[in-house]
């Protein structure tokens, strides 16, 4: 049987890729959630439309980050998948459902009379609100660890209501709007711009309080982690971080008061990806954390290796189109109908 | 709180979403091919119908793939949620195949969706039609996939179970390749050519009826007849030699679907009864002498196992099993005879003007969605009591989450399917009524409104740059 585990660590690599696709599922989901979550706020119908148009290209493709989160996780780590499904049973049915509503709204919005369109503005709205709250309560509690017995989930079925994961909700929230605003910056003119840039000044004080928040209060969630960040040298490596978040916050906030169009988005896109990196560091190398690791949830090392050729073989391609569409549909988007 | 099975609700509510689910891939999965057929011929003969006719199907194809999406997320979520335990055991085995199924095809489709969809203009003909072919294409890809990992969890192979319980995979091409798979695969993929025949027939017939659109009516109407002609039959044979492979590999699952409970030669073919698991009986039978044995082993004498043969817990439910099936035959032979009534109509030179048959063929535009679904009910049932067949029982897979955060969900899962499939089908029967959009013979690819939305856009950013 095929096996690649003499050469290389299987299960780091794996992590590798689970860690990546969550991010690139968060980061280009993100900001077609974020959209969605401003998107009632936005000064007319019009602006509205602007904003769909910007995104109804891309959303489908975003969305399949999540699934292979989901799949990739089933396969390379599935006793991971199966204590923390069960675990987030109640918020992963209530993001899918957000993400049903707001996935069918695109569709039904295009085709719908005007007085029909103001239901699918709603369940684009609070489907794209609840799936943003409900992915930072599973972040919230991920971090926090599961109760396990065994190779299964055991503890409630409301353990995941709790105060830090409210907050992480929250801060996903912002977060994803503050992407959201930052896009419809870069993808649109007018009013819709002016009024992005001033969505995007608003929850950028939101992201940095949530951020903030969070930073702080992970070192007390686990004395592994307080060891990881504030023993030396580890500090001086991982110092960089927090500034760069620093001068990244400066710089956004500075754009935003210049007549800046693609640069917010991008250092949007570096701030979430320091947030991300962040959480990592002090989670690795924990796949249910403070139970199993990526070495003890591992699937079996040939069916790590075998789909290991599909991802090295397909992940690249898939890069390549995904850029190839985001190019396709570059430039600014218009209101006019798509179709 | 009532005393509610965890292990029944996991299952309904796995099959509601699934049930809910599967109508739409295999509804795309035959309309992306129409589409790619009918760019194609727009692109050879110029004809502005054809175009016509794809950019109204184009939306109907949105709205179902965009369901198909949206339920096909949550499926990828409830292996863990409902059987989390079945996850854990056989992980290392179908997780590659599923994990295969996201790289190689829901990308590929997700990403060319949006070209296909609102590239018309962006981006030149010869792209535009590779996007059309290369999510139809994915539609192929992933049944392959889910049809692989589906028909491992019917004949499992390729695998050892260690001490830990857990299954390790010892053959790829043994567990891809499964027993069961080539007749599954090429019955599912001709079901949902089948599907999307009869659909676009039916609204073909409706438009004929109605006296209007003729010329996109006629287009559709005969590329549905030729389906119904050429697949139909075909379609019979893939069935029978689906139903000799299952025999084999599962003869319980043919007892139920043939009401036999003693085994026996010479076995009668029923067509009429009403099975009864408690008393191991069927009431009211209507029995053929023989020829359920002709069929099933092709000698009037044949030996066929009854399900007496296994013990009560070990037997899949009979009742369900037994008519799903006679409701899919069914279906499937009116499919036959409306080819065999189109060709007769053909000769004639009658096909587009006979009134009865219009009637008829509307009557069958959502035949190939119940057929598909009643088989699906007779596969996945007759399955039971395993989730993967004669290694682990499905009351063995289950999450350890309790009754009550299955049951609220599902009754949420009830609620919010209805309104979406409703929302879908009011949307799309509204794209139905309002037909092709007729434009002028020589409008040129870039000058309609999208084309020109986008040019405009894009020249304006030229000109800022």
């Amino acid at each position: 049987m095929l096996d690649f585990s003499a050469y290389i660590d299987l299960p780091l690599v794996w992590g590798f890729i689970i860690a990546t696709s969550v991010f690139l599922y968060a980061a280009l989901d993100g900001f077609d959630l974020g959209c969605g979550i401003i998107f009632p706020f936005a000064p007319s119908d019009k602006c509205r439309d602007s904003i769909i148009n910007s995104i109804a290209p891309f959303w489908d493709g975003n969305e399949t980050w999540l699934v292979l989160g989901g799949g990739g996780l089933f396969a390379s780590f599935p006793l991971a998948y199966s204590v923390l499904m069960p675990a987030f049973y109640i918020p992963i049915m209530l993001m899918l459902f957000g993400l049903i509503f707001r996935g069918v709204a695109f569709e039904f919005r295009f085709k719908s009379s005007d007085d029909h369109k103001k239901i699918w503005d709603v369940a684009f709205h609070g489907g794209s609100l609840l799936a943003a709250f409900m992915q930072g309560i599973i972040l919230g509690n991920f971090v926090q660890g599961v109760e396990v017995d065994g190779r299964n989930f055991a503890g409630g079925a409301l353990d995941w209501a709790n105060g830090f994961s409210v907050i992480a909700g929250l801060g996903v929230i912002s977060a994803y709007s503050l992407l959201g605003s930052t896009w419809i910056i870069m993808k649109t003119n007018g009013v819709t711009h002016s009024w992005a840039k001033k969505v995007a000044s608003y929850v950028l004080v939101y992201v940095a309080i949530s951020m903030c928040t969070i930073s702080v209060s992970m070192p007390f969630i686990d004395k592994r982690i307080t060891e990881l960040w504030f023993s030396l040298p580890n500090f001086f490596y991982l110092a960089p971080i927090p500034l760069l978040a620093l001068i990244g916050f400066v710089r956004l906030w500075l754009d935003l008061r210049s007549d800046r169009h693609a640069r917010p988005f991008v250092i949007t896109l570096i701030l979430f990806f320091l947030g991300y990196l962040g959480l990592g560091i002090s989670l690795f190398p924990w796949i249910v954390p403070f139970k199993f690791t990526i070495w003890q949830a591992a699937a079996s090392p040939t069916s790590q290796s075998i789909l290991l050729i599909g991802t090295a073989i397909f992940l690249p391609i898939i890069l390549l189109y995904t850029a190839h569409v985001y190019y396709v549909f570059r430039g600014k988007t218009s209101a006019d109908p798509m179709y | 709180m009532l005393d509610l099975d965890p292990v029944l609700l996991a299952r309904i509510q796995f099959a509601f979403t699934i049930s809910f689910h599967i109508v739409f891939p295999a509804f795309t999965i035959g309309l992306a091919s129409w589409l790619a057929v009918l760019e194609w011929r727009w692109l050879r003969t110029g004809y502005h119908i054809y175009k016509e006719l794809y950019k109204m199907w184009i939306k109907i194809f949105a709205v179902c793939f965009g369901m198909g999406v949206v339920s096909g997320v949550v499926m990828s979520y409830q292996f863990g949620t409902n059987w989390s335990v079945f996850s854990d055991k056989v992980g290392n085995v179908i997780g590659p195949l599923l994990g295969y199924e996201v790289l190689t095809a829901f990308f590929l489709e997700a990403s060319f969706l949006g070209i296909m969809l609102f590239g018309w203009g962006r981006v030149s003909k010869n792209m535009h039609f590779a996007s059309t072919c290369i999510v139809a294409a994915g539609t192929f890809i992933s049944a392959f996939w889910i049809i692989s990992a589906n028909s491992w969890m019917q004949t499992p192979q390729g695998f050892e179970i260690r001490s830990d319980g857990l299954l390790y995979p010892t053959s790829w091409l043994e567990i891809i390749f499964n027993p069961s798979f080539p007749y599954r695969l090429t019955h599912m993929l001709l079901a949902a050519y089948l599907t999307t025949a009869f659909t676009v027939g039916g609204i073909g017939a409706y438009y004929l009826w109605r006296n209007i659109y003729v010329k996109h009516a006629k287009i559709m109407f005969a590329n549905a007849m030729l389906m119904a002609i050429f697949v139909s039959p075909i379609q019979l044979f893939a069935g029978d030699s689906h139903g000799l492979n299952t025999l084999e590999h599962q003869p319980a699952k043919i007892a139920a679907i043939e009401g036999i409970w003693e085994t026996g030669t010479g076995a009668g073919l029923r067509l009429f009864a009403i099975p009864d698991q408690k008393e191991e009986t069927n009431h009211y039978e209507v029995v053929i002498p023989k020829v359920a044995s002709l069929i099933l082993t092709h000698s009037l004498d044949g030996k066929l196992k009854g399900l007496k043969e296994w013990k009560p817990e070990d037997r899949p439910p009979v009742a369900i099993i037994f008519w799903s099936f006679r409701i899919m035959v069914a279906i499937g032979f009116a499919m036959i005879f409306t080819g065999i009534i189109a060709v007769i109509l053909f000769i004639r030179k009658k096909l587009f003007k006979t009134k009865w048959f219009q009637y008829w063929c509307m009557a069958m535009t959502p035949s190939g969605f119940i057929a598909l679904l009643a088989g699906w009910f007779v596969t996945e049932i007759g399955r039971q009591p395993y989730v993967a067949y004669g290694i682990i029982r499905t009351s063995d897979g289950v999450s350890p989450v309790i009754s009550e955060q299955i049951a609220i969900t599902l009754l949420l899962f009830i609620i919010t399917y209805i309104f979406i499939f409703g929302a879908g089908s009011f949307y799309i029967i509204k794209l139905i009524l309002k037909g092709p959009k007729v434009v002028s013979d020589n409008e040129a690819f870039y000058s309609n409104s999208i084309e020109a939305s986008a040019t405009k856009n894009l020249s304006a950013n030229n000109m800022k740059e």
